[in-house]
């Protein structure tokens, strides 16, 4: 595969990673996501911009991945979920974001743009990690393995070619972009 | 193009489109999807390794996630440099405490803002890595490889940051 000595630079993968970082905190500001009043107006409904920024990556992203795929340059990284670690963590995350006003990547970004109470929240979110990584032991042996999903993809899931699927995504991204444009939002 | 680096909002659909095309370079350059959650982890287990190198070492989770500066921890250094580029060029780098939004509904006073800061970012740092990602890592990176888990744990932040949101502001449509 290309690129593997590049893949496998460890000081590369840094410089790269801080590169990637700040054109993501660049575009995170930019698009107005690390501010508070927008992310609680996303999860308030009277604001759209985080979910027409989430779903034009989406969009454009799943486009040039698979594209990416199909060539035999990139492969993909799934993780199998399930409903005692997907759901019951998706819903705790959920509460953290609304009381939080920023998630993990947003609040980094809200710093560089001068808001105190998200390095507040960073200490938080480190907080959380540890704690979490305090109970992982336990939670592994219980509640995480509970329910697994039965697949790791949406193509794998509904037995149709990739491809198809991609197609059928980026129509219904369009169609929720342009129906939420009409509606004013 | 130097002034559109000086303006204040992109249209979130060119962002979003932007960050796409990151995340092509992260797959192709790094073979990884791109999140934040991971970085925090990873502090995590730096502060648990500073207190006892040995207890971290034999806590399982950090065997997952070394605790070590990489790719994926200096992202979340990277974003809040770019964050500050950004602002310092289109002149909104401002210092708050108190968001406006936040005051106008619970008051002014910068301790009730961090204690709520800290408990919701508690509650982020647990959910995110219960449920392996967040906003970035599931909602974007996992749900563009089309990723089952993602698209749930996606839905479930939102369904549960509604939920709350309407229970702290009152809900808009009702």
């Amino acid at each position: 595969m290309a690129f593997e000595q590049l893949r496998s630079s460890r000081g590369a993968q840094i410089v790269l990673g801080l590169l990637t970082g700040i054109a993501f905190g660049f575009l995170l500001q930019k698009g107005g996501v690390t501010e508070y009043a927008v992310i609680i107006g996303q999860l308030l409904l009277t604001d759209f911009t985080v979910v027409k920024v989430m779903l034009s990556a989406i969009l454009v992203g799943m486009i040039g991945v698979y594209a990416m795929k199909a060539a035999g340059l990139v492969r993909l990284h799934v993780k199998a979920g399930s409903v005692g670690a997907t759901v019951i963590g998706g819903l705790i995350f959920g509460a953290g974001f609304a009381i939080l006003g920023y998630c993990p990547g947003t609040a980094a970004g809200a710093v560089g743009s001068g808001a105190l109470d998200a390095a507040i929240g960073m200490i938080g979110i480190a907080l959380g990690a540890g704690i979490f990584a305090r109970i992982y032991p336990r939670l592994d042996r219980s509640v995480l393995n509970r329910g697994m999903f039965s697949a790791e993809t949406i193509p794998e899931m509904v037995n149709v070619r990739p491809g198809m699927v991609v197609v059928v995504v980026a129509f219904l991204i369009i169609v929720i972009l342009l129906l939420l444009a009409m509606l004013g939002f | 193009m130097f002034e559109w680096l000086l303006m204040a909002t992109w249209s979130p659909y060119i962002v979003g489109a932007g960050i796409g095309v990151l995340i092509w370079t992260t797959f192709l350059f790094s073979d990884r999807p791109l999140g934040a959650s991971t970085a925090y982890a990873k502090t995590a287990g730096m502060v648990e390794s500073a207190i006892s190198r040995h207890n971290a070492a034999k806590m399982p989770y950090y065997r997952k996630f070394t605790p070590t500066i990489d790719w994926q921890w200096i992202i979340i250094i990277g974003v809040v440099i770019g964050a500050f580029l950004s602002a310092y060029l289109s002149n909104t780098f401002t210092i708050l405490v108190v968001p406006t939004l936040f005051a106008d509904t619970f008051g002014p006073d910068p301790a009730v803002r961090i204690a709520v800061a800290l408990i919701g970012g508690i509650l982020m740092g647990i959910g995110a890595r219960w449920a392996g990602g967040c906003t970035s890592g599931h909602g974007i990176s996992g749900a563009l490889q089309l990723s089952v888990a993602s698209w749930v744990a996606a839905i479930c932040f939102f369904a549960g940051g509604i939920l709350v949101a309407g229970m702290m502001f009152g809900f808009a449509f009702s």
